[in-house]
């Protein structure tokens, strides 16, 4: 669609500046990225090479087995090359029966040289394979399911959540919120499990605020939403979390289960959940080229940095984490379709001109990343127990959303912050959407900002924020000579939270590859590049 | 007729109207209507008015409806307990600490003995938090050392005193063998020993399965069980700051 001129009027070259400032930023952590492996990759990369199940104490065989190589030879060069020297040794006829012998001991480790290591590296490269195109294989199936299903009629499309904790019980709700109209079921995790450092086996039915994210529970709510896709004519697509310290082995899971969508921020467990930023970049990398090859598209988590500041204030935080998301996901591979950069609807109502500053936010962020499937996420902080207010502002929350082109709209609950959803609640939430989005979402066509506005100058005031703040980023320092945003994240540039580079839960995870480092699967990844010709699923009828 | 005797009020004194959302397991029927209205009345709502109702799915049906409460309330006969501390906001915390002690608040938390879990404690001081509230690390006036899990209890003394502590929070999930009870009685044992009398940090437990009331036996100030918020902690942790800076000592 034309237009006679950009809606916001950005300086184009602010805008350049503001992306060759966050490629400034992130360069160097990528290069710690690409310097470093950590206990979860290096199960992430025994994951696809087949290696599943758990022992009787439901410790996982992978943490056994990267356990077992890492006392013995350390993690520095991989654990692929150990691992299939002693499977050609014979210590095993396969990975599962090493792990096990590993776990009581019975197995030792070496590092081969010569033809033994690359026998090794051979071996390592075709069991490492089997996993990678089984992600491939995913990806073509859910290409033919959208060709035979269809795609949503209309954008955003809608996302609901579902969090009872069993397996079983979410798989008919999500069915019945697929039916309601949900184009994207997200399933919530239980509380903690961010924190956990193996993932969880099999089918569960118990969790806390939520489902634990596991292997078999993947498996049986994409089954189910296949079901439910084939009645309804129509793709349903599923989102789980791929974040904390499992991060590269939740997204292996995730692409070889054929989930569509994962959570995936760049700096969410570092700020919020205290983990070893150094870890969290590492993990992060090699689960975005995962799911890069996947086709799976990630969710930001830029709502956070609302929640826990002024959402005024701290507008541009917004913004600059989107930049550093979209260099993070654009390094690892990530095309623009796959960006579900994250934003949110948390300004203090009690303000005056809220709504237009949400609305002056809600374009920039659409201005700034015009390809890419945008999150627009509810009010969750000024919900009170007050739901005919809190209904109110979710009609005002979705109808930014249609005046602006937002790709996911994650459907805000009028009982946010009272109870776990009614089905009522639910029901009520998604006539609020259909509403504005019939009544509205033709609004993009008319809706033109004054020039130098309020609108158009509260968006450029935001930018040269942003521009501001990665302008700091950049220029930070520390006594230990850490990369300019490691000090910028230890000297808590992002919000009130402080966290070293030295310091939170995860470190004693990572270790520097050493010049030997081995691991098939990040040398496929590395060399992969996306289709030529990919498949636009979520080409926005962006204002541009 | 007393003054204390009050009903609902819709738009005149006593009409007492009321109004009511809820949905049945029923497909949108006549008898489905019916049924709403029966449950109406049986809350007591006579005349009860079905103002809306609407399908959800083929198995359910949403109601709305209006009606005059038979029952009345006798204001005389209202007791209400009162909380031995007030639920403060994360502002009024933090100006409370700052008035109390005119520099922040120093929390010291960890997982003690082989707990691994730290969900608990993470929930109370992660700024993630819990239940929609913000944890301990997001208060200004208060400064948060998370050790983490399996942390020994020397250590954990030894870093309450290098860091000035005021309050120390630990979590036990793991109750195999009553764990949980003889590593609390240890840490409390170990932060006697190592502090003058009176000096004693704060000394807070939580955990799913510690007993109500049981404080005195474990040797801790506080206990607080599944479900609590960052927001209750802190309340806890200004109302218990305060009562010690008024003991004279």
């Amino acid at each position: 669609m034309s237009r006679p001129h950009a809606l916001l009027e950005l300086d184009p070259a602010v805008v350049r500046r503001a992306r060759a400032l966050a490629k400034k930023a992130a360069e160097p952590v990528v290069e710690i990225a690409r310097s470093h492996t950590t206990v979860s990759v290096e199960r992430a990369t025994l994951r696809l090479a087949g290696l599943s199940g758990a022992d009787h104490e439901r410790v996982p065989w992978v943490n056994h087995l990267v356990s077992a190589v890492r006392d013995e030879v350390g993690l520095e060069h991989g654990v692929t090359t150990p691992v299939y020297d002693a499977l050609l040794r014979g210590a095993a006829p396969d990975l599962t029966t090493l792990a096990q012998k590993a776990a009581s001991g019975n197995v030792s480790f070496r590092l081969p040289s010569g033809r033994d290591a690359t026998a090794a590296r051979r071996a390592a490269t075709k069991g490492v394979g089997v996993g990678l195109r089984t992600i491939d294989r995913s990806r073509a199936t859910r290409d033919r399911l959208i060709r035979r299903h269809g795609d949503p009629t209309s954008k955003p499309w809608i996302y609901l959540i579902v969090a009872t904790g069993d397996i079983y019980e979410d798989i008919p709700q999500a069915q019945a919120a697929a039916r309601e109209g949900a184009d994207i079921i997200a399933v919530i995790r239980s509380t903690g499990q961010s924190l956990l450092d193996y993932v969880p086996e099999g089918a569960t039915r118990e969790g806390f605020a939520g489902t634990y994210a596991t292997q078999e529970n993947f498996r049986l709510m994409r089954a189910a939403l296949d079901d439910v896709s084939k009645e309804l004519g129509r793709y349903v697509r599923l989102t789980n979390y791929a974040s904390g310290l499992c991060m590269p082995e939740i997204a292996a899971l995730a692409g070889m289960e054929r989930l569509d969508m994962m959570l995936n921020d760049s700096m969410y467990g570092i700020l919020f959940r205290d983990i070893n930023p150094i870890r969290t970049f590492v993990d992060q990398r090699f689960s975005r080229q995962v799911h890069a090859r996947a086709g799976i598209i990630i969710n930001t988590g830029e709502d956070n940095y609302l929640t826990t500041a002024d959402a005024v204030e701290a507008a541009h935080t917004v913004t600059v984490s989107q930049l550093l998301n979209e260099r993070f996901a654009k390094e690892a591979g990530l095309e623009d379709w796959q960006l579900g950069l994250g934003h949110a609807f948390e300004i203090n109502p009690e303000i005056p001109d809220s709504f237009r500053m949400e609305l002056a936010h809600a374009l920039l962020a659409r201005q700034l990343f015009p390809d890419a499937p945008l999150k627009w996420m509810p009010p969750t902080k000024h919900m009170t127990g007050d739901i005919f207010r809190g209904y109110l502002l979710d009609g005002f929350f979705n109808l930014v959303g249609a005046m602006t082109g937002q790709g996911i709209l994650l459907v805000g609950m009028m009982t946010e912050a009272v109870v776990t959803p009614f089905l009522s609640d639910r029901d009520l939430a998604l006539q609020n959407v259909r509403y504005v989005m019939n009544a509205a979402s033709g609004l993009t066509e008319d809706f033109h900002p004054p020039r130098d506005g309020y609108i158009q100058t509260r968006a450029r005031q935001v930018l040269s924020e942003a521009v501001d703040l990665l302008d700091r980023i950049v220029h930070d320092s520390d006594a230990a000579g850490d990369a300019p945003l490691l000090a910028a994240i230890a000297d808590g540039t992002f919000g009130l939270m402080k966290r070293p580079a030295t310091g939170g839960k995860g470190l004693d995870g990572v270790s520097e590859r050493a010049d030997d480092y081995d691991n098939p699967a990040t040398t496929a990844l590395d060399a992969w590049t996306p289709p030529a010709a990919t498949r636009h699923t979520s080409t926005e009828r962006a204002p541009r | 007729m007393s003054a204390h005797i009050v009903r609902p009020y819709g738009d005149t004194t006593g009409d007492g109207m009321v109004q009511l959302s809820f949905t049945l397991p029923l497909p949108h029927d006549k008898r489905a209507e019916g049924a709403a209205l029966q449950l109406a009345r049986k809350m007591g709502l006579d005349p009860a008015l079905l103002v809306h109702a609407k399908a959800m799915g083929p198995d359910f049906t949403f109601f709305v409806v209006y009606g005059s409460t038979t029952h009345l309330v006798d204001v005389d006969d209202v007791h209400v307990v009162e909380r031995e501390y007030p639920l403060l906001s994360a502002k009024d915390a933090n100006t409370a600490i700052k008035k109390l002690l005119r520099r922040r608040l120093v929390v010291v938390g960890a997982c003690i003995g082989t707990d691994a879990h730290t969900v608990g404690i993470d929930a109370i001081l992660n700024i993630k938090g819990f239940a929609g509230e913000k944890g301990l690390e997001y208060y200004r006036e208060i400064t948060v050392v998370n050790l983490g899990a399996q942390v020994l209890v020397p250590d954990l003394v030894a870093r309450a005193r290098a860091e000035k502590a005021d309050a120390v929070l630990v979590s036990q999930v793991v109750t195999q063998k009553d764990a949980h009870v003889h590593n609390t009685t240890q840490m409390s044992a170990a932060f006697r020993e190592a502090y003058p009398a009176g000096q004693v940090p704060i000394l807070v437990v939580g955990g799913p399965r510690f007993e109500e009331g049981s404080e005195a036996a474990l040797g801790v100030d506080r206990i607080f069980g599944r479900g609590t918020t960052p927001g209750e902690v802190a309340s806890y942790l200004v109302h218990e700051m305060t009562q010690r800076k008024a003991r004279p000592s």
